[in-house]
């Protein structure tokens, strides 16, 4: 499972990077939203994938029996997701914005604050 | 219990839910603000006080001791970082009421600034990586709706470039997080520092010290990775400008400091050697972008750029003076640099430009301005006796022991072009001719608005002044905050207890 992960993980990577050096804006939120997924889901393999084996604890334990899945890192996905749909809800709304300010889609077209 | 720890976070975070339920009461949101920003100061000098007296102070929320629940930590640094937010936010609140304007405050112009502070003085005193993350994301957040306050063109242009930016910064971040998690199953700062020296695989440690270099490189705007700096600070409100040119990119040297030097720093033969080379070219860098502008607030961004790299050189050089050296640099560079946004401000609110050819004249008609323009300016380039020469000083004295000749020189080099680009404003905006042209008619300034201004900016000279005349007590200062950096140990022991309890 795990390397069938890595790879997904990897293709998105890629795809988010490809997406980001694009000229138009709308590609480039596109890439940024593949970007945090990736990251996400990366967080989320780190831990170690375990099958069906959910943290609980058995009545009159206080500890789960045998090998359980790390809940942390899920935890973290969760507020990471959280965050990025924030900020990325907000880039949406900025490239609609600086579209209809600038009137172009094209980030060549966008460089007098530059230099 | 120690309340001081949370409460310059508190504090930010209550003032600006407060100023959301008086959305419509704008007297009530600038009172909130003064208010509000004065208690934050207030609390960081207790939080120093408290530190200074009893040495690093911890805090395990909910009660849950660390390394299982999220810690708020103050060392010396934090608490030094958290009185310079407190400072720069009253200032920066007092300058609003003056310049904000009615249109930007109906946009929740103070609910926002709250937040920005809330999320910095958290960066500051937050002992797990991963609430690192969290209190960045706030900070952000809170940063991108300020950018584009006012929806100009301009700004939109530079928030593009910001958000994006920004954004590889965090997921970068993540990652690192991430991998970190996965390497030592642990997200507590000192847990993470203990645990990774007794680990024995240093090529994934020296991989992972790159993701955070590069992930707080590009908030702290170093070279290679500062672009969208000098792209976006010169676009919005000079309040939100100064605010941002303060604090944000000093979060980024902030978080370098503290995880090159409690977790990362086995092996500064490899991650400060790239940091050094690193600081040479952002100084570099960032001070002949300035040398090339004409306009006002460009020119001072380009030079937070190359103030950075001095902050970064007292880091990567890692001797004991080098980084007192640093730590003086950020407490000179935060009153600093802000207090030379407020007056391109208060330029900028009497001519209605920052174009360095169309002003000219205000030694003639402002001379009061002048000299609060020179004090922080003349403090910028090193000179004696204000506050910059100092820090400067101190950081080259280091590279010079440490012999690293090459970016001493660029060090030196640096100070005196940052002198002929402060003395470039000035002969501009402030000793030639007022020109000719006649530019748009600018609405006349209050009195008590002009009032207002000129007391937070002389206030922050003074500020200046009191660094460069009083030294002695700052440098003791950055002398055992330094001390305190050096030995992490001391703030693992102080995270986890002497025993290192809560190991599984």
């Amino acid at each position: 499972m795990e390397p069938l992960i890595a790879v997904a993980i990897g293709i998105l990577f890629a795809a988010a990077v490809y997406m980001m050096l694009r000229r138009s804006i709308v590609k480039l939120v596109i890439g940024l939203m593949l970007l945090s997924n990736a990251a996400n889901l990366l967080i989320f393999a780190t831990a170690g994938m375990v099958r069906g084996a959910p943290p609980l604890v058995p009545e009159g334990l206080s500890a789960p029996v045998g090998p359980v899945a790390d809940p942390l890192p899920q935890a973290l996905v969760l507020t990471a997701i959280v965050i990025a749909f924030g900020v990325l809800s907000f880039a949406v709304v900025l490239v609609r914005r600086a579209w209809e300010i600038v009137g172009a889609d094209d980030l060549d077209k966008m460089r007098d604050t530059d230099t | 219990m120690t309340p001081q720890i949370a409460l310059p976070i508190l504090i930010p975070l209550l003032a600006g839910t407060l100023s959301l339920l008086f959305w419509r009461s704008r007297s009530m949101q600038r009172f909130i603000a003064v208010a509000g920003t004065a208690g934050l100061l207030l609390t960081g000098l207790w939080l120093l006080a408290t530190v200074q007296r009893d040495g690093i102070q911890v805090m395990h929320m909910g009660g849950w001791t660390a390394p299982f629940g999220i810690s708020l930590v103050a060392d010396l640094l934090g608490a030094i970082m958290v009185v310079l937010t407190g400072i720069i936010g009253f200032a920066v609140a007092l300058f609003s009421l003056a310049t904000v304007g009615r249109g930007h405050e109906a946009y929740g112009y103070f609910p926002l600034m709250h937040l920005l502070l809330a999320g910095v003085a958290g960066a500051f005193l937050t002992g797990d990586i991963f609430n690192l993350y969290v209190w960045f994301e706030v900070m952000l957040v809170a940063s991108f709706a300020l950018l584009i306050l006012g929806s100009e063109k301009a700004q939109m242009e530079g928030a593009i470039k910001y958000v994006t930016l920004n954004l590889v910064s965090s997921v970068t971040f993540l990652v690192a997080v991430g991998l970190l998690y996965g390497m030592v199953g642990t997200l507590n700062m000192a847990d993470i520092a203990r645990r990774l020296a007794t680990l024995e695989d240093d090529g994934m440690v020296d991989v992972l010290a790159m993701m955070f270099m590069v992930a707080f490189g590009i908030k702290a705007a170093a070279f290679p990775l500062f672009f969208w700096l000098p792209a976006s600070y010169h676009t919005p409100p000079v309040a939100v400008s100064a605010l941002f040119a303060g604090l944000l990119t000093k979060v980024g040297v902030y978080a370098l400091y503290r995880v090159f030097t409690l977790i990362f720093h086995h092996s500064p033969g490899y991650t400060h050697e790239i940091l050094l080379w690193g600081a040479g070219f952002t100084m570099l860098s960032g001070v002949l972008g300035a040398a090339a502008q004409f306009e006002f607030r460009r020119i001072l961004s380009f030079h937070i750029v190359s103030q950075i790299g001095y902050m970064i050189l007292g880091l990567a050089l890692f001797t004991p003076l080098a980084i007192i050296g640093g730590v003086f640099y950020i407490i000179h560079h935060i009153i600093v640099k802000t207090n030379l946004f407020l007056v391109s401000g208060i330029v900028h609110r009497l001519r209605g430009t920052y174009q360095l050819a169309s002003l000219g004249g205000f030694y003639r008609s402002h001379p009061w301005l002048a000299v609060l323009f020179l004090i922080p300016a003349l403090s910028l380039a090193g000179m004696p006796p204000l506050s910059g020469f100092f820090a400067k000083f101190i950081v080259i004295r280091a590279g010079i022991e440490a012999e690293a000749y090459g970016v001493t020189f660029i060090a030196l080099l640096v100070g005196l072009l940052t002198l002929y680009s402060m003395i470039k404003i000035w002969a501009e905006v402030f000793w030639k001719a007022a020109p000719e042209e006649e530019l748009e008619a600018v609405p006349a300034v209050e009195p008590r608005a002009m009032w207002l201004m000129s007391a937070t900016v002389a206030g922050l000279a003074l500020c200046t002044l009191f660094i460069g005349l009083n030294a002695g007590p700052i440098y003791a200062l950055a002398e055992a905050s330094a001390g305190q950096l050096l030995a992490p140990e001391r703030y693992i022991e102080a995270v986890l207890g002497a025993a290192g309890e809560g190991t599984p």
